[in-house]
């Protein structure tokens, strides 16, 4: 048992690499691999879900990818039939379209001679299948589920959020970096204080305040009581202190007034915090969920991820179009994240903040 | 268009639309200034931070203590009766407390049991295989960015997109229970068992969030100065030795930074579980922020006064994980 666990220490715990590749190697790609497949998988699978048919999500044990039944056009049908291929009997390597089944009989017609109807036993055909891309999932979002309503929902409020969180907390962080005035301490202690309070815990009078305001099903009543994050103050603040005040000094004897030194000087100098955070103000609203749950009650004011969670709720969910929703609420985070992921995870390893 | 022009054409734009932005507010603070001097303006810089906090932070603190303390099921301060301890005694009555059935809000206290075993095993498990992860990244392995990237990119996705990722692998017939199939078992109703339900809240909840206390711990191994492991190798240290000896003590405040902050977020799971299982089947999953919010606001008549001291009780909760949080900060500060 020791021996055991120093060999899989010995893999966890080197770090500097030997002559080729040994067995630990393979281990930890071995356990890499496996991450990927867990981690992407899901992703993957769902993405390729999303572009089967709704008859094609209903077949059990799923395919791998779209594969779907062919359907052909016959002359004197109305609706298009599902073409199989004939396995036994005298019509063996035929491909017939079925017209209906009755108990353990087919009725089939030749798509090339729809005149004649032939009938054949359901064990001696197999469907023609192909792979197939179920676009109308896609589509049927815009056309039927006013995807673009939740879309818009959705990026008016992660805009609009994210530009006033950079603008107060900058305020503030400027204030708190640059000026010596009495109750200073104070403030940073009441800032520090509500690092601890997250919105779970006072639920009922935040939206008591919130109805007052008269901001019930409104996109500010998301917005503004989460613009004034303490993390964001004091990430700026942060970084505000390591900006010299020698040229603070030098803008008030150009008689530059202190807002233009906020904006002019401290803002530009402070952008790559100022980045980070944004990043994060983007990643927080565009996920975020309990608060516009409570607040949003009226569904053409809803967020996608609120859209989401009702369609899921729905008793006979459809599950074709959910999952192309479901790509759809996942592919902005997921670009930004292929653009950014080194900024992103040197960030949060930088802050440790989510 | 190369990313440079695309670059340059979007300041073009941006540039000119924020400095005519923030060129509105010059007079209107050059007024202040003038008024107030130069010190107090800061004030005016902070005003906007400190009128939201105190909106939406401070004023819903002191209420809170209002709607613990009065019944009813009026939302408006005005109309609601004072109780006293009432709301605290109905939530706290049990004729045996390690029995949810026993007492007067059953739920509520399935809720907290819950709460208390999701937490315990989704924490422990976790920052198991974050620091597993952490130590396979920290490796000699080639292409760890991309690896690094892999493991993170769950925490980035919404909780609902989470949840409804796994609801679908998780379905009757869904992919698991096809291969279960192909396996020759018997396909399993995941969701609707209660066991099971609870095995897979905590797995999707490990899923969607270890990247992040992956990516802390890996922080810390990198900060392990690389010539305490040379010393070691000179002594010949064995690879068990090398970890228990020197990588665990020298992660310990990580690891223990990790652990608070993994317990502050567990506490206040919701989002994906409430959207994978809905507390379901029965109440099997149904966690502490869960009941808060359905006693509040889903379920009639909303009982506004319990869900606040309900929302007090798991206050507390976090106020102690919170001074722990920064009385960990302040030691590995201090050194």
């Amino acid at each position: 048992m020791a021996s055991r666990t120093s060999t899989a220490m010995s893999f966890l715990t080197r770090t500097r690499g030997r002559n080729g590749p040994d067995w630990t190697d393979w281990l930890c790609y071995g356990y890499l691999l496996l991450g990927v497949f867990l981690m992407f998988g899901p992703v993957i699978w769902v993405t390729l879900s999303s572009f089967k048919s709704e008859a094609q999500l209903l077949e059990f044990p799923p395919t791998f990818l779209p594969y779907g039944q062919i359907s052909v056009e016959v002359e004197g049908y109305d609706d298009a039939l599902p073409l199989f291929e004939i396995t036994a009997g005298e019509h063996a390597g035929k491909r017939l379209a079925q017209i209906r089944r009755i108990g353990i009989q087919a009725q089939m017609v030749d798509p090339a001679d729809p005149g004649e109807r032939i009938d054949i036993g359901i064990n001696d055909r197999t469907p023609v299948r192909e792979m197939t891309f179920a676009w109308s999932n896609y589509t049927d979002l815009f056309e039927k589920f006013s995807f673009m309503r939740y879309f818009w929902n959705s990026v008016f409020i992660t805009a609009m959020a994210t530009i006033i969180m950079l603008l107060f907390n900058s305020m503030a962080a400027f204030a708190l970096s640059k000026y010596r005035f009495k109750g200073r301490m104070t403030v940073l202690v009441i800032i520090i204080a509500t690092l601890m309070i997250p919105v779970t815990i006072v639920l009922v009078p935040a939206y008591l305040v919130v109805a007052k305001l008269g901001m019930l099903n409104s996109p500010w009543g998301v917005i503004l009581p989460g613009a004034a994050t303490p993390t964001g103050v004091f990430l700026l603040r942060q970084y505000m202190l390591t900006i010299p005040d020698e040229l603070i000094d030098a803008a008030r004897m150009d008689h530059a007034s202190e807002w233009k030194i906020y904006w002019r000087i401290i803002l530009p100098l402070s952008a790559p915090a100022l980045a980070v955070l944004a990043i994060f103000a983007i990643m927080w609203r565009w996920n975020d969920f309990l608060w516009p749950l409570i607040v949003l009650s009226e569904s053409e004011k809803f967020t996608l991820q609120l859209a989401l969670n009702s369609f899921q709720g729905d008793l006979n969910t459809q599950w074709h179009n959910l999952l192309a929703m479901t790509v759809l609420t996942l592919l902005p985070i997921t670009l930004v994240f292929a653009f950014l992921q080194r900024y992103i995870t040197t960030g949060i390893a930088n802050t440790g903040i989510k | 268009m190369g990313s440079g022009a695309m670059g340059s054409l979007l300041s073009g734009i941006f540039t000119p639309l924020f400095a005519a932005f923030m060129g509105l507010f010059e007079r209107p603070m050059g007024w202040a200034q003038r008024r107030l001097g130069q010190s107090k303006i800061a004030w005016l810089f902070l005003a906007p931070n400190l009128i939201i906090f105190g909106l939406f932070t401070f004023l819903p603190i002191i209420l809170n203590f209002y709607y613990a303390t009065t019944g009813g099921v009026k939302i408006l301060p005005e109309d609601r009766v004072y109780v006293g301890a009432d709301n605290f005694k109905e939530l706290l009555t049990c004729d045996d407390y390690l029995n949810p059935n026993s007492c007067n809000k059953d739920l509520f206290w399935k809720a907290v049991f819950n709460t208390g075993l999701f937490v315990t095993l989704q924490v422990g498990f976790m920052i198991f295989f974050s620091l597993i992860t952490a130590l396979v990244l920290n490796a000699e392995i080639r292409a760890r960015g991309f690896f690094r990237s892999v493991f993170f990119y769950p925490v980035l996705l919404s909780p609902v997109v989470v949840a409804l990722i796994w609801k679908w692998i998780l379905q009757r017939e869904g992919i698991l229970n096809g291969w279960l199939t192909s396996l020759g078992l018997d396909p399993i109703i995941w969701l609707l068992s209660a066991d099971w339900a609870f095995f897979w809240v905590i797995f999707v909840s490990i899923w969607a969030h270890m990247g992040f206390y992956t990516l802390i711990l890996l922080a810390g191994l990198q900060a392990i100065p690389k010539d305490v492991y040379e010393a070691a190798e000179m002594d010949s240290a064995s690879a068990w030795r090398t970890f228990h000896r020197i990588t665990l003590p020298l992660l310990m405040p990580n690891m223990l930074v990790v652990l608070v902050l993994a317990l502050i977020k567990g506490v206040q799971s919701f989002d994906e579980i409430f959207v994978l299982t809905g507390g379901g089947p029965g109440s099997a999953t149904l966690l502490i922020v869960q009941y808060i919010y359905e006693t509040g606001f889903s379920v009639q008549p909303q009982l506004f006064g319990i869900a606040a001291a309900a929302s007090l009780m798991l206050a507390i909760v976090l106020l102690i994980l919170t001074l722990a949080q920064l009385w960990l900060n302040r030691k590995s500060v201090d050194g």
